[in-house]
């Protein structure tokens, strides 16, 4: 009984890493712009076709592609930022939920008009393998994965923390106007912001392709957990994502496993509303009042 | 053109009735905002409304119009929980519209397992037998009862929310959306209005979830409470213009038949999906032109023309 | 008396920004709160106000513990503030903004109406009544603040540096209004820095620095009092 449990919390554990980076896709743009991506799931799941695409074509493994779809996410947030996106910086939050409502529905119809709405697996030699390390297996898969996801994960940091884009970025985060004052040109900067976000969304989607079948209609899922991990962990927090992502990867296979598969989002989603009402900051965010 | 319903074979007056229930829908939808409340959750209102209506009416056996006010009063319970628990927490702006979404999605997920209600199966009303029926008693008419139904709401709706706005609620909803902090202290009770201004936008959304109810003949969870009828809902009101009266009513005479126009081509052309991605780029196109919505720019394109 | 304010203190996470301070207000006065920037006076009026918790302390209103209730519910009880940086409601005309405080006292729009225009008219901005407050300029908007305020038909007014950024016209202005409304039977504690305003204006003026009472007396002893000198200027200046 134990192993199961050992092995269902690695398991969650290593999805995790990879929930991680989908989340610091959105808290980064969130933490920077003050805005809400609500078209990051599709994000994803473009990464998802690029990584299916990909290695149809080349026979990659996937976490080789997670590089390039981060890539051509980047170019889509990069152009949409500076496109339309930045318009509409200072319009109302409904506004700009809708903006990103209709990139999703572009998205997704674009998705079911190129490929359709079928499931497509991606089958490999390593899809049923798995490392065994004492008593413990982990998914050959979900390993590469979460490694994958996490080494983009520390380059990303380190970008933020030591060059000077990225300290251009945390600085326009920290302060906009004083950005603004000492030279730094915001817009660019929210276009690279926008470009770093969507491309954590897309590298995500290619490792997350031979875990789930890639099918246009994940989008939604991908987007609300994003969410759950974003505010529980704290808006804006990379830290938070990071952990957070973490957590509610563990709980939710937790959830799985000991409530019932068809409830486990409802004890992510318990959380959420708890950290909502106790420390709206998130985890790791600064504490209210 | 309400009035020239009757006259219409019976396609269009299914159309116009989906206007007029998006146009009632949005209706609830705006009120909420006009105290700046972003409900990215309303179908959790409708949904509960819808359930519990046909609920109580097929499985309690009480009259339809008893079912939806007792559907009305759970949405309206629902709402004013939420919005005494944003208010008692201070859950302001993107964070309370999430909020509404946690919520949304925490009912769909239960209704999903319930088995009272039928779970992901679905809750079924029972057909009703045309030559007995007797629509102004059980609620259940053909396309035109529907059609007329709605319409009606709608009107009332407009006029009660006119009314409202018109009343010291009204300023103070406005006043709270502005600057709460401000408003509070001029001596606007904040927790009190947004619990009123939620009850009330949620209530009347449950009404108009009990009447689709019985429009469709069943209920999903996931179609009935999910972020998909929750964003359908919003969209018309925020196309149409959010914080005017007529805006949602306009944007529902857009987007209905812009989403049914899209479905349609989409099959005549054989293109999955088309449809979602015509709807998309026209929303695209009218948030990204036309700031305001389409009411007001029509408002203001009328007034320059007459000076 | 009228208001009581007892050891107030406020501390953040290690910094004591209100301490200990203890005043009172009686009924017709006109108490100015001065100290250099930093002093503690519009932390003080927050508490006050309802806006934040004290940490300890007491403040009454004619007898009735206002400690802990929520600013609206102070504001209905007749302490009204105006706020150092003012907040007009932009999106709403002058005449819905004064509106807003008139439904402090009255439920029916009409009747708000008629109050908020003759609030309007005392302050003298009845040019404006229809315009949006997002239009109005500095001086407008703090002539808007201050009507906004009458409007609720306050009995102790606290008004938060409202002479900021105004001309000498525009300020002798309100010092006339606020005169005024004493005549009529408010009370009001005012936060200035511009002297020549308080000392024209106020009864009583009591100093804070570094979020403690420093002194408390008449205009002109004040403004000779040897400290309060030393808190503006440092230990080497000397008033004129």
């Amino acid at each position: 009984m134990t192993a199961l449990y050992l092995n269902v919390i690695s398991g969650g554990i290593l999805i995790g890493v990879v929930y991680a980076l989908i989340a610091l896709g959105l808290t980064i743009i969130f933490g920077v712009m003050r805005v809400v991506n609500f078209a990051h799931g599709e994000m994803v799941v473009i990464g998802m076709y690029i990584g299916y695409g990909l290695w149809s074509a080349f026979k990659l493994p996937p976490w080789m592609l997670a590089p390039v779809a981060a890539a051509l996410l980047f170019a889509l947030g990069y152009a949409l930022q500076l496109g339309i996106v930045n318009a509409f910086i200072d319009r109302p939050q409904h506004a700009q939920f809708v903006l990103f409502i209709s990139f999703a529905l572009m998205i997704t119809g674009l998705h079911l008009a190129l490929f359709g709405p079928d499931s497509w697996p991606i089958q490999t030699v390593e899809s049923m393998q798995s490392y065994t390390i004492g008593p413990v297996r982990l998914d050959v898969l979900r390993s590469q994965a979460a490694l994958m996801a996490l080494l983009l994960i520390i380059v990303l940091m380190l970008f933020l923390k030591f060059s000077t884009l990225g300290r251009s970025i945390r600085a326009a985060a920290d302060n906009l106007i004083g950005a603004q004052v000492i030279g730094i040109r915001v817009r660019k900067v929210y276009a690279v912001t926008a470009g770093i976000g969507m491309a954590c969304a897309g590298a995500a989607g290619a490792l997350i392709a031979p875990i789930f079948d890639t099918q246009p209609f994940l989008a939604t899922d991908f987007t609300l957990i994003a969410f759950i991990i974003v505010i529980v962990g704290g808006l804006g927090s990379l830290t938070g994502a990071l952990l957070g992502g973490v957590l509610i990867g563990l709980s939710e296979a937790l959830a799985a496993l000991m409530i019932s598969p068809a409830l486990k989002t409802t004890f992510s989603y318990a959380l959420l509303v708890l950290v909502l009402l106790l420390r709206p900051n998130g985890l790791f965010g600064e504490p209210e009042r | 053109m309400a009035a020239a319903g009757p006259l219409l074979d019976s396609f269009w007056q299914s159309l116009l009735t989906l206007v007029f229930f998006y146009a009632f829908m949005g209706l609830t939808w705006n009120l909420m905002m006009s105290a700046g409340l972003l409900s990215l959750g309303h179908g959790l209102f409708l949904g509960l409304g819808a359930y519990a209506t046909a609920v109580f009416t097929a499985t309690g056996g009480l009259s339809p119009w008893i079912s939806i006010l007792i559907g009305a009063a759970i949405s309206a319970a629902a709402g004013s929980a939420i919005a005494w628990i944003g208010g008692r927490f201070s859950v302001r702006g993107v964070q309370f519209a999430l909020l509404t979404i946690a919520f949304a999605e925490l009912a769909r997920v239960l209704f999903d397992n319930w088995d009272f209600v039928g779970s992901t199966g679905g809750f079924f009303l029972k057909a009703i037998n045309p030559d007995t029926n007797r629509p102004l008693l059980t609620l259940r008419g053909g396309t035109l009862f529907f059609y007329l139904a709605f319409v009606l709401i709608t009107a009332a709706a407009y006029f009660l929310i006119r009314a409202l706005m018109a009343s010291r609620w009204g300023y103070r909803w406005r006043g709270i959306h502005e600057d709460e902090d401000a408003a509070r202290a001029l001596g606007v009770p904040a927790l009190r209005s947004k619990v009123l201004v939620v009850a009330i936008s949620a209530g009347l959304a449950g009404v108009g979830g009990g009447l689709f109810g019985f429009l469709q003949g069943s209920l999903f969870p996931d179609s009935i409470m999910g972020l998909r009828i929750s964003i359908e809902v919003l969209i018309a009101p925020i196309i149409g213009g959010v914080g005017s009266l007529f805006g949602p009513i306009v944007g529902a005479f857009f987007v209905v038949p812009l989403m049914e126009g899209s479905n349609v081509l989409g099959q005549r052309m054989g293109f999955y999906g088309l449809n979602t991605l015509i709807y998309g780029a026209v929303i695209l196109g009218v948030i990204a032109f036309l700031p305001d919505g389409i009411w007001p720019r029509i408002v203001r394109f009328v007034a320059a023309r007459r000076s | 008396m009228m208001l009581q304010v007892r050891d107030l203190t406020k501390a953040f996470r290690g910094l004591v920004a209100v301490r200990d301070v203890s005043f009172d207000v009686a009924e017709r006065e006109i108490v100015a709160l001065i100290g250099p920037n930093g002093a503690g006076k519009t932390t003080c009026f927050n508490l006050i106000a309802g806006a934040l918790r004290p940490t300890s302390g007491s403040v009454s209103l004619n007898g009735e513990n206002l400690t802990g209730l929520a600013p609206e519910q102070i504001a209905l009880r007749g302490l009204v503030r105006t706020f150092q940086i003012v907040r007009p409601m932009v999106g709403l005309t002058v005449l819905e903004n004064v509106m807003m405080g008139a439904f402090a006292r009255i439920s029916n729009v009409d009747e708000a109406a008629s109050v908020a225009k003759q609030a309007i008219m005392r302050i003298g901005l009845q040019s404006k009544t229809d315009s949006l407050a997002g239009d109005l300029t500095l001086p407008d908007r703090k002539m808007l603040e201050l009507a906004r305020a009458i409007a609720t038909e306050p009995r102790l007014l606290l008004l938060d540096e409202v002479m900021a950024g105004l001309r000498s016209s525009e300020s002798d202005r309100i010092v006339e209004i606020i005169q005024e409304l004493r005549g009529g039977g408010m009370t009001v504690l005012l936060i200035e820095h511009v002297m020549r305003v308080v000392m024209s204006l106020a009864d009583r003026v009591i100093v804070l620095h570094h979020g403690e009472k420093l002194a408390e007396g008449a205009p002109a002893d004040i403004g000779s009092n040897p400290k309060v000198i030393e808190s503006y200027l440092g230990k080497k200046a000397k008033l004129a």
